[in-house]
Order: structure tokens, then sequence, then C-alpha cells
């Protein structure tokens, strides 16, 4: 199937600059080709057609160029689309940024191969993601609830625990059913340490034998990072939508993916877009995130947790900014809370879930979720305002309803955001906005309807009976 | 000889020997994608490719296929979900399954339908481009009107029956021997023909509270969103898309995520019209063209929402036409212009940006339609926009503010604080609130443009307040000050504010929204009133006041009146408090 032709060589390049490679006087050349080049003395290069032209055609070379003669180069076409092996016997194994096995067992034989740019999804046969997963954050769960077939991204900043948070969910999601589910990570020009520290937390939460790696580190060559995450997704789709899995898909980190992409376009030479970076940024990544959710009629599904660093935490940034036009949501992270020690250091003013609506509510998870989390949003919001206020005019010189939001700003980041304590059930989370808004004068909280309070005084005092 | 490719560069493809027109379709590769022509040089043609070409290989041939990119317009088209070129995802599915793969051909209309036809011609009569020949029942309540089509040059009927026809049926003949079908097709990127264009003084009713009251779109008009991510314009779009005063809507989701358009998919089916007591779905045409499909097809995604809009403008219906987002669109232009080495203008668009953005939005209007009987019908558009970092200093937003009659400025700290819609009323604007005052004064209330005037004033008010405050603290506020502010955050919250979420609240009527604005205005004028008798601003009670206003706006239509009443006394009970002490004389 993604076969095209035959193998063809040709001998002697053109011209090669960086990763790039141009042949002169091509024939029935594909765009997407797979290409290995040959080199006397030297191991066999990989590369993939990216601009198919009879007179002239550009190769991307995914290994390093150096000592590279292209006078000397064997260019051979392979006829074939850049393929990954899929299957359920991928579970438990690691690969390297192009999909060779790295842990020292044999490469696996797989269920099929596929192209690994995979397809999209005929928005016709998606299916509405409506299944409330439980993080076991609070900041998540309550104020921007993640569902089932969601793309929601972690915006981290250097240094911020953006990787230690997508850990965290692989280690205590909880899906509302016991379904068989999978995870799929794919490390895209991160640390070593991060490689290690990830793998060992998966290991010793007992998922790794539900767990596919991929792993492109900072030393591997920048080509790779742009498979590395398409590899993933194919082992993933494969899992989800053919063997009826949930998976979850974690990607690390997005800006080196984008860094690579910027890099690869310079080199050839393209008209840059913002900062650099090229005009299809945008399309290119949603290649990439668009490839979550749930097909109507089959068990399965993708949840993306995609993991950027903000350069100089701009969210303004046209990584995360692309970014977050295209994912569901974003969950961003605080320098300011991870100073103060508050753990995980979620800001939940300008994190967003999109799905929210659909994966709460009774049923779900309570029926007044809606406007008891639009009220902590709103009393948590006037507190940083009054902070803000505080910082100018004294604590003292602000009114009674503003110096009540602040305290309020102050235990909701302490308490409620923050979580010493581990993984908090939805239950616990629920307790814990309840106490800190009954510390407020319920005329002020405009957003809790009558019945709502009702509910809760009908409740309390059952439990206190 | 055939023409072969002989160079593929991501979505553009390169043909010769190919001599072709501009804009001309034509079949790629042994697939057989349907590309268009955007360069002519010598034999050479360029073509953009409204699919994926991975795979594409030099010497694969061509084949111009002599028509431009246009739309098949007919019965079928109401709740069609269709891509950016027409092709209905459905069938698409049907054919290749829970992914869509590269080379496969459907037509926009089901030619297998048998539509019952009442001609209300008669032969013998002289027709000409768009007189109503006659209609369809298409849906309960939705009728079609099928028209002499536009571009042809028209004459005397010879024939026409009323029966059960197909699409693909002649049902009548002008006696120069030109068939009549119940469809044609037009070119996407040509305007459709009318006979006059409208000044129009009726709003587009959108429902909204923010929008009617302060931001006010004409029928015909239209308005551009522009807003970082987040603050909501894709929830402004499928609200008005909902609720909106319009026969019929057309949503085009150009270059955004897949699982919004299955929200929408699954939402506009179950909702049901208030107005026509039908699905929403029944009168909504939906174009998709997600995020991770073809770029060159998102180009062309906006063009046929357009056609398909003026299209049922011109059976003399009111249409709203959503584009979510018009950036995207833009977005796709640029990457065209850089794979043809075109000179980029500001931030690497293509210099024409403005123009082409200028002419697809002046595509909106009221008109009266072509032909007889007479008619009028409008298509009023609303195009989000999406500024990379949330900056409306880049090219497309203040392109799009150069044309648009309305602008929706959507905020990022409003949607922090869950405030929604996140429109900012200082940066938003309206060039056509004096010209829909009149209607709004009627339907709404009496002092409409006095109410808006006084809670622009009053928001103002506050904002300057909240300056001096934020600089010398707020005990150098005076009492009404500190009742100005209070107010001010009470319409923020009771009268901007709207949940989409809440069924009594996702849509409201020009009558709740002005009975909401005047009784905001009325619990302030309470308010001046104690602090005038001397009653000190800490011994105010609003909260029964406060509470009365966001009653009205949590009630149910019918029950509007019975709150505003309830609303009116707390507001009198307030004027009449007696100060605590009383004031020295």
């Amino acid at each position: 199937m993604t076969t095209i032709h035959a193998e063809r060589v040709y001998r002697g390049a053109a011209a090669a600059a960086g990763p790039l490679l141009f042949l002169d006087h091509t024939r029935r050349i594909s765009l997407g080709e797979w290409v290995v080049v040959r080199c006397p003395g030297q191991a066999d290069r990989r590369g993939q057609v990216i601009d198919a032209g009879t007179t002239a055609t550009v190769i991307q070379l995914l290994d390093d160029t150096i000592g590279f003669r292209p006078d000397q180069a064997e260019v051979v076409l392979t006829g074939q689309v850049a393929t990954a092996v899929v299957g359920e016997e991928l579970l438990g194994r690691v690969f390297d940024g192009h999909g060779v096995a790295t842990d020292g067992l044999p490469a696996p034989v797989g269920d099929a191969i596929r192209a690994i740019d995979g397809a999209p999804i005929n928005p016709v046969r998606r299916a509405k993601p409506t299944d409330f997963i439980e993080t076991g954050i609070s900041a998540i769960d309550a104020m921007n609830t993640l569902v089932r077939g969601q793309k929601l991204p972690v915006f981290s900043g250097p240094g911020l625990p953006g990787l230690e948070i997508a850990t965290r969910i692989v280690e205590w999601a909880r899906a509302p059913h016991d379904e068989p589910f999978a995870v799929v990570f794919a490390g895209v020009g991160i640390t070593a340490r991060e490689t290690r520290g990830f793998v060992e937390r998966v290991r010793a939460s007992g998922a790794m034998p539900r767990t596919v790696l991929y792993i492109n580190e900072a030393a591997h060559p920048a080509v790779e990072r742009l498979l590395a995450p398409r590899l993933a997704l194919t082992a993933a789709e494969y899992l989800a939508f053919e063997c009826g899995m949930h998976v979850l898909v974690v990607i690390a980190d997005m800006t080196n993916y984008c860094e690579a992409l910027r890099e690869i376009a310079t080199a050839r030479e393209e008209i840059p877009g913002r900062r650099g970076y090229p005009g299809y940024m945008y399309t290119d990544l949603a290649s990439i995130y668009e490839r979550a959710g749930i097909v109507r009629g089959k068990p399965g599904s993708i949840t993306q947790i995609p993991i950027l660093t903000m350069p100089d935490d701009d969210v303004t940034h046209p990584i995360p900014d692309l970014t977050g036009y295209i994912t569901e949501g974003q969950i961003v992270l605080s320098r300011e809370l991870h100073r103060r020690g508050i753990d995980p250091p979620i800001d939940v003013l300008p994190s967003l879930s999109r799905l929210m609506g659909s994966g709460i509510g009774k049923e779900r998870t309570r029926p007044e979720h809606r406007e008891w989390s639009d009220q902590l949003y709103a009393v948590y919001a006037r507190g940083r305002d009054a902070r803000t206020m505080a910082a100018i005019v004294g604590e003292s010189g602000l009114p009674a309803a503003d110096h009540r939001a602040l305290a309020f700003a102050e235990a909701f980041e302490r308490e409620f955001i923050g979580q010493p304590e581990g993984r908090r059930t939805i239950a616990d989370t629920f307790e814990a906005g309840w106490r800190l808004l009954e510390t407020l004068p319920r005329e002020e909280l405009l957003r809790i309807a009558p019945s709502t309070w009702a509910a809760r005084d009908a409740a309390k005092a059952a439990e206190h009976r | 000889m055939t023409a072969i490719i002989t160079r593929v560069a991501g979505s553009l493809v390169e043909a010769s020997p190919l001599r072709a027109a501009l804009y001309e379709m034509a079949a790629v590769g042994e697939r057989r994608m349907l590309g268009e022509i955007i360069r002519q040089r010598g034999d050479v043609a360029t073509l953009q490719v409204y699919e994926d070409t991975t795979g594409l290989t030099t010497g694969e041939p061509v084949e111009a296929l002599g028509v431009t990119l246009s739309a098949q317009l007919g019965p079928g088209l109401l709740g069609a979900v269709l891509d950016g070129v027409g092709r209905p995802l459905a069938r698409v599915a049907e054919l290749t399954g829970d992914f869509i793969t590269p080379g496969t051909a459907a037509d926009t209309l089901d030619a297998a339908v048998k539509w019952k036809f009442t001609a209300t011609c008669k032969p013998g009569t002289n027709v000409a481009p768009g007189d109503i020949l006659g209609t369809i029942e298409e849906r309960p309540g939705m009728t079609h009107r099928v028209l002499v089509p536009p571009g042809i040059v028209g004459g005397v009927l010879a024939s026409l029956a009323s029966g059960e026809f197909t699409i693909t049926d002649t049902i009548g003949a002008l006696e120069d021997g030109t068939p009549l079908l119940l469809a044609h097709r037009w070119p996407v990127r040509t305007p459709r023909p009318f006979a006059e264009r409208l000044t129009g003084s009726r709003p587009f009713v959108t429902g909204q509270r923010v929008f009617d009251l302060f931001f006010p779109v004409l029928e015909g008009g239209n308005a551009a969103v522009p807003g970082g991510f987040g603050t909501g314009k894709t929830i402004i779009e499928q609200s008005l898309a909902k609720y909106a005063e319009a026969d019929i809507v057309v949503y085009v989701g150009c270059g955004e995520r897949g699982n919004e358009m299955t929200d929408v998919l699954t939402e506009f089916p179950a909702l049901v019209d208030a107005r026509t007591g039908r699905p929403v779905m029944d009168r909504a045409v939906l174009i998709v063209n997600t995020s991770n499909m073809p770029v060159a097809a998102r180009e062309a995604s906006i063009y046929l929402g357009v056609t398909v809009a003026e299209y049922f403008r011109d059976q003399g219906n009111r249409v709203a036409l959503m584009i979510d987002s018009t950036s995207r669109w833009a977005e796709a232009l640029r990457e065209m212009a850089a794979r043809m080495q075109q000179m980029p203008g500001e931030e690497g668009y293509p210099t024409y940006l403005a123009s082409r953005l200028g002419q697809f939005f002046e595509r909106a209007g009221s008109v009266r339609a072509l032909g007889n009987p007479e008619r009028n019908g409008a298509v009023t558009i609303i195009g989000a926009i999406s500024p990379p970092g949330g900056d409306f200093s880049e090219p497309v937003t203040q392109a799009a503010l150069r044309v648009a009659g309305a602008m929706w400025a959507l905020d990022a700290s409003l949607a922090h604080q869950r405030h929604f819609p996140a429109v900012d009323w200082d940066t938003s604007f309206s060039l056509y609130a004096a010209q829909v005052a009149p209607w709004f004064t009627e339907h709404g209330g009496p002092d409409w443009p006095a109410a808006r005037a006084a809670l622009l004033d009053l928001l103002q008010k506050e904002r300057e307040l909240r300056d001096i405050a934020s600089l010398v603290g707020p005990e150098a506020l005076e009492d009404r000050d500190h009742l100005t502010m209070e107010v001010a955050a009470l319409v923020r919250e009771g009268v901007l504010r709207q949940s989409a979420y809440d069924a009594n609240d996702a849509v409201c009527s020009p009558h709740k929204t002005h009975a909401l604005a005047a009784a905001a205005l009325a619990l302030l004028r309470a308010g001046e009133a104690a602090l005038a008798h001397g009653t000190v601003f800490a011994d105010l009670n609003l909260a029964p006041a406060r509470k009365a206003l966001v009653a009205i706006r949590d009630a149910a239509e019918s029950d509007v009146d019975n709150r505003v009443a309830e609303a009116g006394r707390t507001a009198e009970a307030l004027a009449g408090s007696q100060p605590a002490v009383p004031a020295r004389a």
C-alpha cells in the first residue's frame, strides 16, 4: 500500500547544504519518498524527498552530514513513503526517533506497516469526547477538566515541571470504567536525564507493559524530531482504532520540535514567518495535534498531552500561540507559583479546557460543576486583582470585599491548587472548593444558583445526622 | 501530448506542457486529485492541489477540466456537511472510511434523490435570470425556490412541469432549447449578481445582549471578531449560528479543530429552533475544512461558503455566514504565495491580502434579488479572526477592520475571569448603531439608544475610577463613585455576561435585553436618590436589587415582565432608604 514504485539509484548529488541534498534531473520521484544515501566507508544515511521536481529535487537527510561528499554519494530512491511498524507487540518497547528498537530486543514484526503522516479523521466520523478523566490534580479536574479524546497541552517554562505534571497524569489518571488503556510517549529533543526520570516513573507505576516509548534525545539528529511524534501517533492510532484501547499520548517537548522545523525551513531558504518560524507551522502542528479524538463506532480513543516550553515564559511566542489555536485548551504553569512552592504550579486563570463542558455535570462529575468552578474563577480573579491593587495602595486600603477576595486567593493557591498530599479524588476536590467558597458571604457568590445552595445545605444536614 | 507533473512541493504542483485558463480546475495525478491552476508561464502551469500530495510523483498525468471551481447549488444543500471544495463528507466517509484519503470524487448534491417540484411559472411567460420557476418543500417549513440560473440569457418558457425530479432531470426548457434543471453551478470566486443593493435598517438580531445592545450589526452587514486563543470566538460563532435571527445559516469551519466540528454536528441536529420548531440543522449548511485537512481547500472553503449563502439570499432569505476563522484562510493564502515565491508583504502575507479580504467581506449585503417575483435577501458575514499572540496590530485583523462594519474585540483578561462573551467594550465598535436604533427602539424598548449610551458611559466611568483607585487607593473615592463602581460591576455580571450553557440565558430577546439595561439604570438612579437623601454608601443595601437583576437575567422569556416588576419594587425600596444616622441639615 505504501510502495509507490520500484527502487532507483542515482549516482552523485548536485549539492548538499546542512541536512539538505539536491539532485538534478530525476524521473518519477515522489513527494515524501524515502531515500537511502550511501557513501563509501560511511554508514548509510536516511532521508525524505521534500520537494520533488524533474529538474531539481530536494532531499532532507535525517542523519548528520559530517564528512559527506555529495559527488560520491549513491542516492537510492526506495519508492516508498515513510512508514512505521505498528501492533500490540510494541507495548513495553523502547525505540529511537526513527523507530529503531533501542531496548536490546529484536525489531518487532508488528501487525501492519503504516505511513507515518496518517490521514485526517473525517469530521463526520468523529465522536464527541464526553468521558471525564480523573487526573487527580484539582486544578485540572475542577477547573480545566480533561476528557477522553481531547488534546490538552501543558505550557511550561524553562525550569518549570511540565514533564513532571504529564508524568503524574500518566501515573494518576483514572478512566470512568476500567477499559484497556495504553501510554505512548514521544520524547522530542529531551535530555537523557528527563528520559531516565520519565521511564523510571513509568516503570515504578507498573504502566510499562502498557507503554510504548519513542525517544529522540537532545544529542540525536534534529531532523528526527520531526519524525518521533509522527511515529508515536501512528503507533497510537493503531492501538486506539484497531485494537480498541484508550491511548494517552504524551509528547515532550514540542518547542524542540518547532525549533527543528525552523532549522529545516531555514536550510531550505524558505521565506520565514514570525520569529523565523515557517509560515506553515500552524498547518504542520495541526497535522500532529489533530491526531487525537474518538472515531464513531470504535471503542478506542487518543488523548494527547503535548508539553511545550514557552521561551522566556512568553505565551504570545509563536510556539504556544499556534499550539493554543489548535489544541482544545491549555494548562499553563506559573513561575510565581512555582517559586512560592505551590505544587503543581498551575495558573488556572490562563488555563482552559474547551471540552470541559461536555465532560462535567450530572452523572459525570457533579451537577453544580459549571457554576461552582465559574464561581471559584470569579472570586480568584478578583483576589488576584486585589493583590495587584494591594501592592500599590497597601492591603489596608482595600475595600472589605476585595480584602476577602485576596484572602480567598491566598488560601485557594495554597490549599486547592497546591496538593502536597498527592492524588485527590474528584469528591475531595469538590469538598476543598466548597470549603473555600463557604468562607465568603453568600450574597457575593452571584454565580451559585439558590437551588445549588439548597442542595448543598441539604447534603450537609444529611451528613450531620 | 499529455501534460505531466514536473514538480511537487507541498500542495503546489507544476505541470507541463499545459496551457489552461487561470483558476481552471484540473485532475492531478493518477488518483485524479482536485487542483486549480493559479499561474501560467509559457507552457508550465502551476496548480494548487486541494488534497494531500504525499506520494504524488513527477511524470504522473495532469488534465485541465475546462471549468473553474464552482458550487453545485440546488435542493439538498440544507443539512449538508461539505468539505472545502464541496464534497459531502458523509459520502466521502462511505467511499473511503473513517479517514480521508485523497482523490475521492463526490458531487455536492445527491443525484438519486427525487424532489417534489411545484411549478409556479407558466409556459409562454418570458423569464429572465433570477425568476422563480417553482418551489420544493426541501424540509418541513423550508421552501427551496428554484431559480432561472443567473448567467443565462433568458427567454420565453417553452415547457415547465410539476412533478418528481432528480437534480439531473430536465424540468422544462426555454424556447431557444436551453434546458432547465433543479440545480445549477456557479463559480465560487465570482459574486452572484443581484438587482440592487439596499441600505436596510433592520439589525441582525444576535440574541447576545452585548452585541445587540452595544455593538449591533446590520442585517446584510459584517462584523470582525478578533480574539486570541481561548477568548471564545468559536462559542460566539456557534451561539450566533444557533440563536441569531436568520432563515439560513452557513457555517464555515476554516482550518479549525476537528472536535469542534463534531460539537456542531452533534448539537445542531438536536437543537430545536424556537421560531420554526425544527432542528437548527434543517436550516444550516456546514462547510468543514479542519486544520489538518489540505491547506488549499481551506483557501477555497470561504468562497464556497459565501456562494452558498448568496444562493439562498437570491431565493429571498436572510442568511448568516459564519467564518471560523478568517485568519486560517489568510494563512493558506500566505502558504501558497510563499510556495510560488511571491514577494512577501507584512509578516510574510502576500500584498494582495487586504484586497482579497475586502472583496470577500463586501459580498455581505442586503439586496433586492434578480428576477420576479420581487424579493429581498441578505447575507450577513461574521468573521472570526485569530491574531497571533492576541495582537490586533497584525495584518489580517487590520485588513478586516478597514472593511468591517463592526468589531467585536475579544479580551483575554475577561476570558480568564470567565466573563463570556469576552467582548472588550472599550475597543469594540459598531458603525451600524444609529442605523438600527429605530428598530431596537420599536422592538426592545422606547429609550433603547439612551439606555445604551448611559450604560456605555457608566462602564467608561468605572474604568476611570478604577484607574484612580489603583493610583491613590479606593478610600479617595466618594460615595457616588463607589455606587458607580458597584452598579457597573453588576452591569458586567448581570447584563453583559451571558452563559451559553444556561437554557434561559443562552439567547436573549431585545425585550429582555432592554429590561435588564433599564433595571440596571433604575438601580443606579435609585442608589443616587438614596445618597442624595443623605444615606451613606456603606449603609445602602444593594443585595436585594442585585438579586432581582440576576433574577431577570435567569428568567424565561415569559417570566421576564414579572421579574421586572419585582426589580422595580426593590429599586423603589432602595431609593427610599433612610439614612441610618439622620444627616445634618
